[in-house]
């Protein structure tokens, strides 16, 4: 449903993307590995139009969306998860969610939606009043799911859900993940560099290494790259 | 409290009020854009010279006169966001601030041009037939003009407290002042906001120019340049970002300008309100209410 192929982004003169091509498939988790600083969070921001890539495509169910506005991207059925998640400060939780359900119009449906979440997360429920400034970061990852479940995507694109949160929060938010592709059959890509936990609820993984793509794979083999064990799993 | 004091209060309140409508309307295109326009000023006098021609000319209606400054200062917003920050997106910040420096010239020059570069009114008449009575409390006439100043900037700030805080609109200007990219994420058209914050900030320019026009019965072409001034440090002042701070600000500005005359100032009221200002700003230098963001209160 999602392909990049050969995609190349700048930030002025540094090129942040080299020839990047990687594809989702409906209802797949996909992740995508890699240290610090080596173009995770570009390739989400050139998936969702916030960045522009200087050579090459993306693809959404065959249509070219790189060259679209961020707002018809977003319609066209893919809903982001931030890194750091990004949500409102002053606005309510309620408000954040609604946001999410911005490009949408149907006002039935969305409040169906909110209490959708509402039952998804109670917590988001608990704290719809506060100013979303005001919940704590493994709170704040809830609400920023659900904001993003509100545009009822097609296919969602998480940067980094597990960073800073307590390990409590981190096995809640990657049983969120595989809940919401489960039940709700919402394909997902997973930028994450906690390759242990992402490959552990992925079908298949790549590797991105300064800007390019070194490695892909199934996740068990991944899992079982040497490579891969040495420099991100942490395997002895 | 003396009546001359309170005659006073009332005249402060009134020339307040209009500047915390300046102010709103700067705050509105700050909040949103995060960036300065140097034509707000001459936005409020071409609301001014719309107002006196459509009394002038047309009929003697303040509501008339009012509608004409909104719709036209809506436009004339746009058409500034499209030339200083639309079409500059990705220019360095002065650059759009010298444009905007640039059409605020071009719209004094433009004034000039069609009403002449002296002082115009109305004639008295007209503004009589606006409506002219006084009431009286405690022992204090407060006139017509100043009944309608108050009650127009008061009636306009409530349908922007509504706007902001229970419309969708409302939410989604709060959401990209906080947060543009963010929103842009979230599928905001962008570019539509930032139009619609814009017209709206110069709607409450253009109000502000008709009732100052019409209350002083004065209008000129470089009328704007100390209320652009006085709106940008009321703005200031209230902590930029911050709504309810612009409105106490204003009002503030416009009491101790009126009350540095009532003891004998009067040449020197602007110094005095930009003595008070720097002051405040020096107890506390984010402005009154500053880093909120325009988030005052919530709404669902
Ligand atoms: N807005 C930006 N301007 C300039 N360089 C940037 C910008 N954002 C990211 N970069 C650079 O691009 C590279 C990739 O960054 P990023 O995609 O954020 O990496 P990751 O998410 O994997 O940590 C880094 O070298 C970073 O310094
Ligand atoms: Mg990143």
């Amino acid at each position: 449903m999602l392909k990049l192929t050969d995609v190349n982004t700048f930030y002025g003169p540094i090129q942040a993307l080299k020839n990047v091509s990687l594809t989702v498939n409906p209802k797949e988790i996909v992740s995508l590995l890699g240290g610090n600083a080596c173009g995770k969070s570009t390739t989400m921001k050139t998936i969702l139009g916030l960045v522009r890539p200087k050579h090459g495509r993306v693809e959404f169910f065959g249509r070219r969306i790189d060259r679209l506005p961020s707002s018809d991207i977003v319609r066209a059925g893919i809903a982001p998860v931030l890194e750091a998640r990004r949500l409102f400060p002053f606005l309510t939780v309620h408000e954040n969610l609604l946001m999410g359900a911005y490009t949408r119009n149907d006002t039935e449906g969305i409040r169906t939606d909110v209490e959708r979440m509402y039952a998804l997360f109670p917590v988001v429920k608990e704290r719809n009043r506060q100013l979303a400034s005001t919940l704590s970061g493994g709170e704040q990852q809830m609400v920023a799911m659900a904001r993003a479940l509100m545009a009822r995507p097609k296919l969602l694109i998480m940067d980094e859900p597990s960073m800073g949160l307590s390990p409590l929060y981190v096995d809640k938010v990657f049983e969120i993940i595989q809940m919401i592709n489960r039940e709700e059959g919402v394909a997902v890509l997973l930028v994450e560099q906690n390759a242990n936990m992402a490959l552990s609820i992925a079908c298949r993984g790549y590797v991105l290494q300064t800007g390019e793509i070194v490695l892909h794979d199934t996740a068990e083999n991944l899992k079982n790259n040497p490579l891969m064990q040495k420099a991100y799993l942490g395997v002895a | 409290m003396p009546s001359f004091l309170f005659d006073q209060f009332i005249n402060g309140l009134t020339q307040g009020s209009v500047y915390a409508l300046l102010a709103l309307g700067f705050t509105m295109i700050f909040g949103t854009l995060r960036m300065v326009t140097f034509a707000h000023g001459e936005v409020y006098m071409m609301g001014a010279y719309m107002g006196f021609e459509i009394i002038r000319l047309l009929y003697p209606s303040f509501l008339l006169a009012l509608l004409a400054a909104l719709v036209a200062t809506a436009m004339l917003g746009i058409v500034v966001e499209l030339l200083a920050f639309h079409f500059l997106r990705n220019a360095p910040h002065a650059t759009s601030l010298l444009v905007t420096i640039g059409i605020s010239i071009l719209l004094v020059n433009l004034a000039q041009k069609i009403w002449g570069p002296e002082t115009q009114s109305i004639p008295f008449g007209r503004i009589d037939q606006l409506g002219n009575f006084e009431i009286e409390i405690a022992g204090v006439y407060i006139t017509f003009l100043q009944i309608a100043v108050l009650g127009v900037t008061v009636l306009l700030m409530l349908v922007l407290y509504f706007v902001i805080n229970r419309t969708k609109l409302g939410m989604v200007i709060r959401a990209m002042a906080q947060d543009y990219e963010a929103a842009s994420a979230m599928g905001v058209n962008v570019n539509v906001i930032y139009m619609a914050a814009f017209a709206i900030g110069s709607m409450l320019g253009g109000v502000a120019g008709v009732l100052v026009g019409v209350y002083y019965n004065m209008f000129y072409p470089t009328m704007g340049g100390i209320y652009g001034l006085k709106a940008f440090s009321a703005s200031v002042v209230g902590g930029l970002t911050s709504l309810p701070g612009a409105v106490v600000a204003g009002l503030l500005i416009g009491l101790v300008e009126t009350f540095s005359v009532e003891f004998g100032a009067s040449n020197f009221r602007h110094v005095f309100s930009f003595v008070f200002m720097i002051l405040i700003l020096l107890l506390r230098p984010g402005g009154l209410f500053g880093g909120k963001e325009m988030a005052h209160t919530r709404g669902d």
